[in-house]
């Protein structure tokens, strides 16, 4: 099959500024097989028009920036050649289930917010205020400890997996996937002392238990995070937690 | 709006110097301006790992050698000796705040050798480790609701008064509405300029905006001549392949099969790894022996321009997948290759600014009140080549001297300014919304047609070997380019939310200023040194006259003024640089 001279990329665009509907948009893109679907977005931005908006920064899939919908399904726009879209033509969205702010670029506060809610970070031991100020030796931990928690570091909170998650997309203050994998993250490391911090949130009804198991997360995410497996585990310890909690009362929080 | 401090740039600086900050004094408001969400800044691209003492085997006084003589002696010594000895605690903290370093299997952190290191002492979290900081040190800022955070918040311009720093100007990218932050400390963290470059392995946002905005306010830019280029990224893209690969003992060989670095002064080939030798010698010389081999035609072509070829198959699948992760992924993608197979074409592309704003060891610049640190600051410890691994660890270092320095400063500082202000902040904002009122005009030129004119400029004139006719035509078309510039910019886009094209036309004015001044600080330097090669008279080192940082101060309707000034020395005398000959084998564990 000869190489096509074009591509056809047709963008749902919407502004802020105007009274308009959102409405579709065709470009007709040089084809280059070799050529990322963010490269064709930018030969639009900087030779065909210049209103055209998206994000994008490192073009390497690693700072989360470039995400929308390609053909209907979350993709990174960095990550995609233009082969493995041939012969078009290309579909783009803003990612699903967020609100838009213009063009292809969509509203992340929500998520942003969402961190700190789940405790997204490391809570070290406690440590006397000289100790802190100047650690003397990094604690250890094994490989094998490493494992424990790896995966879901990974995540570079693209918002992928809360495109495909059809829970969020009904219920927005569902904590989410990546949420979700960064409290497991934090939790299932051995240095970390904040679990109890993370309970409330991991127990509540827009916690865990929302996810209802249909797994697209995990299929979509572009770093193999697995936020799916993440949850589940949450789940195992919630329910633990649970159990524990009628066995021994006054344990709880 | 008021606040004590305001931090421009949310990558690793940026964040260590909030974090410092409001750990040395918890009651302070410190806003954390950042035109992208922190996670999605540049940092997060860096791959291959961050510096500082922690083996057996090493020492202060090596880290502090390997650096002296990486930099050519044209490292601030002082700079370097504070620099190294402060490493090992700050990627401590790191550690402590939850890194994922790359570990032993007794749990102890693993360490690996880079470029121009005789000693592994390069930390890593596999071949992620900006990522695993970045996230690290975002995650850990969210513990603490002092630093406020403006995402997606743009700075166009600083204020300042007969005090010194009196506010930073921005603009709300969502809204496109202006923004005036009144405070008496400010942190430029804003990360380096290699976009001025057509091919170079750094991100869309790094455009060295923050250079640029301290040289309008007269604050002197530092040996910005000297660039270096990062000797294996991917033809085309420049997406970098780390160095770390060949810290793994990576090999690097001509369309001969030849591992041509043994003609250049860096072998002989085996016994292989050894330290400081073939492919783990400095940047600057690799890059410079690729450009030889290119004109020599002994290098392969690719569809994106010639390349040697990186060969990783003899580390085999199972390193490959533990350690260069990434990178396997990188070559799978975006080449359809599998380095467990085959080689890796890669060629040289511009990576890191050594120079930068002027700072002292706690950030401070000229101008009271004004920090800056990381990339976009020059403390003098990269002197004429930084070595790979040393700028990750700069971050922390010098991010949080900053960010203590500033929060020191605000607290002793004059009392925000007045009514003037506020007159003079609307007509400095004015001259951005001029940008986008004006921009439907006739006969402007496209950003997209001024920033492409710009890479042919540097990347002509001012590349890896320089020559006074080059350099002096670079100068010339980047004063045109200027002058267009000025005259105005044509925008497709002239609505206020989210207007990308906007931003990139200011970057651009900022991205022109630097340009330029890295032409006139590279023409000034009469001599060659480290990652500054002449190929005319002065292909030479010259001791004699140019053991001096080069300082430009700019203006904004004319050429920048060059001046030179005395590198501070302490205990390493200039000497011979040296890499490559005997040596033993050592092992990998
Ligand atoms: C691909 C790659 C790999 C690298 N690998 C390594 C490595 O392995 N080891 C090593 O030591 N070094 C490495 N480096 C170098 C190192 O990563 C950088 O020097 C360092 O990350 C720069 O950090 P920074 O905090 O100074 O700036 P950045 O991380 O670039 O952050 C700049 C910040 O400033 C903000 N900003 C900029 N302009 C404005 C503005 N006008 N308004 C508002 N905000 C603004 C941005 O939003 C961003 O938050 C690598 C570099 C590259 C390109
Ligand atoms: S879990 Fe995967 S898809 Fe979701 S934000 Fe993280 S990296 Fe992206
Ligand atoms: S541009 Fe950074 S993930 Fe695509």
């Amino acid at each position: 099959m000869t190489d096509p001279e074009t591509i056809l990329i047709e963008v749902l665009r919407w502004h802020p500024d105007t009274p308009e509907a959102p409405w579709w948009q065709s470009y007709e893109v040089p084809y280059r097989a070799d050529a990322t679907l963010l490269e064709a977005l930018q030969t639009i931005k900087d030779d065909l028009d210049g209103t055209l908006t998206f994000r994008w920064s490192c073009r390497m899939a690693i700072c989360g920036s470039c995400g929308c919908m390609v053909n209907g399904r979350p993709e990174l726009s960095c990550h995609l050649l233009l082969r493995d879209l041939a012969p078009g033509p290309v579909r783009l969205e803003p990612l699903a289930h967020f609100p838009v702010i213009r063009d292809l670029v969509i509203d992340q506060q929500d998520f942003l917010d969402k961190l700190p809610a789940v405790g997204a970070y490391l809570v070290p031991a406690e440590e006397t205020e000289a100790a802190a100020a100047a650690p003397a030796a990094p604690s250890r931990q094994t490989p094998a400890q490493m494992a424990d928690y790896y995966q879901y570091a990974q995540c570079i909170n693209c918002l992928l997996c809360y495109s495909a998650c059809p829970q969020y997309g009904l219920k927005p203050d569902f904590l989410g996937p990546a949420a979700l994998a960064l409290m497991a993250r934090h939790d299932a490391d051995s240095r970390d002392h904040g679990q109890a911090g993370r309970r409330a949130a991991r127990d509540a009804d827009t916690g865990v238990w929302d996810c209802t198991l249909v797994g697209h997360c995990t299929e979509v995410c572009p770093q193999g995070v697995d936020p799916a497996r993440a949850i589940n585990r949450n789940k195992t310890a919630s329910a633990r937690d649970y159990v524990f909690d009628l066995l021994l009362p006054g344990r709880r929080r | 709006m008021d606040c004590d401090l305001v931090i421009v740039g949310g990558g690793g600086a940026g964040l260590r110097a909030a974090l410092a900050a409001t750990l040395a004094d918890p009651g302070l408001d410190i806003v954390l301006v950042s035109k992208v969400v922190p996670m999605r800044s540049h940092t997060v691209a860096a791959e291959g790992g961050a510096a500082a003492v922690l083996r057996d085997d090493d020492s202060f006084a090596q880290h502090f050698d390997d650096t002296v003589s990486g930099g050519e002696w044209l490292c601030d010594q002082r700079a370097v000796e504070a620099f190294v000895a402060a490493c090992p605690q700050e990627l401590i903290q790191l550690e402590r705040w939850g890194c994922p370093w790359s570990r032993q299997d007794d749990g102890r952190v693993q360490t690996r050798f880079f470029g121009g290191m005789r000693v592994q002492r390069t930390w890593f979290a596999a071949d992620r480790t900006g990522f695993h900081m970045l996230h690290t040190l975002f995650q850990t800022s969210l513990r603490h609701p002092s630093i406020r955070r403006h995402d997606e918040f743009f700075c166009t311009d600083l204020l300042v008064d007969e005090h010194g720093l009196a506010g930073v100007l921005g603009v709300d990218i969502a809204r496109g509405t202006p923004v005036l932050y009144r405070a008496r400390a400010a942190v430029l963290a804003t990360g380096g300029a290699g976009r001025v470059y057509a091919h170079n392995t750094n991100a869309g946002i790094v455009t060295g905006e923050g250079m640029a905005l301290a040289a309008v306010h007269g604050v002197a830019l530092r040996d910005l001549e000297f660039v270096q280029w990062h000797p294996t990224a991917l033809p085309g893209s420049g997406i970098l392949i780390t160095e770390g690969c060949r810290g793994e003992g990576g090999l690097l060989l001509n369309a001969e099969g030849r591992r041509y670095l043994q003609d250049y002064d860096l072998g002989p080939p085996d016994p292989w790894p050894r330290p400081r030798a073939m492919e783990l010698g400095p940047r600057d010389r690799l890059s410079q022996a690729f450009w030889h081999e290119d004109r020599a035609r002994r290098t392969v072509t690719t569809p994106q321009g010639s390349a040697v070829l990186l060969d990783l198959r003899h580390l085999g699948a199972e390193r490959l997948a533990e350690r260069l992760p990434m990178i396997s992924e990188v070559a799978r993608r975006f080449l359809g290759i599998d380095p467990v197979t085959t080689p890796i074409p890669v060629r040289p592309a511009v990576h890191y600014t050594m120079g930068g704003v002027a700072t002292g060891l706690d950030g401070a610049t000229a101008l009271p009140g004004l920090f800056a640190a990381g990339e976009c600051a020059s403390t003098g410890i990269h002197g004429a080549n930084r070595l790979g691994s040393n700028s990750l660890a700069e971050l922390l270092v010098f991010g949080r001297a900053a960010g203590e320095a500033a929060a020191a400063w605000s607290r002793n500082a004059p009392s925000a300014a007045g009514g003037s202000l506020l007159r003079e902040a609307q007509a400095r904002a004015g001259q951005a919304y001029a940008l986008l009122a004006e921009g439907h005009q006739a006969g402007r030129p496209r950003v997209a047609e001024l920033r492409t004119a710009m890479h042919a400029a540097m990347e002509d004139g001012v590349g890896i070997f320089r020559d006074a006719e080059g350099m002096q035509r670079a100068c010339q078309a980047l004063a045109e380019l200027r002058a267009r510039y000025r005259a105005g910019v044509a925008l497709d886009d002239r609505s206020r939310s989210f207007n990308t094209e906007w931003l990139a036309a200011i970057e651009l004015g900022h991205a022109l200023q630097v340009a330029e001044t890295i032409a006139h600080a590279a023409l000034a330097r009469r001599e060659s040194r480290g990652a500054h090669r002449r190929r005319d008279a002065w292909s030479a080192r010259d001791d004699a006259n140019f053991l001096v940082h080069s300082l430009a101060y700019c203006d904004p309707q004319a050429a920048p003024r060059i001046e030179h000034v005395p590198v501070t020395l302490t205990r390493s005398a200039p000497g011979e640089r040296s890499y490559g000959g005997a040596g033993a084998r050592v092992a990998l564990d």
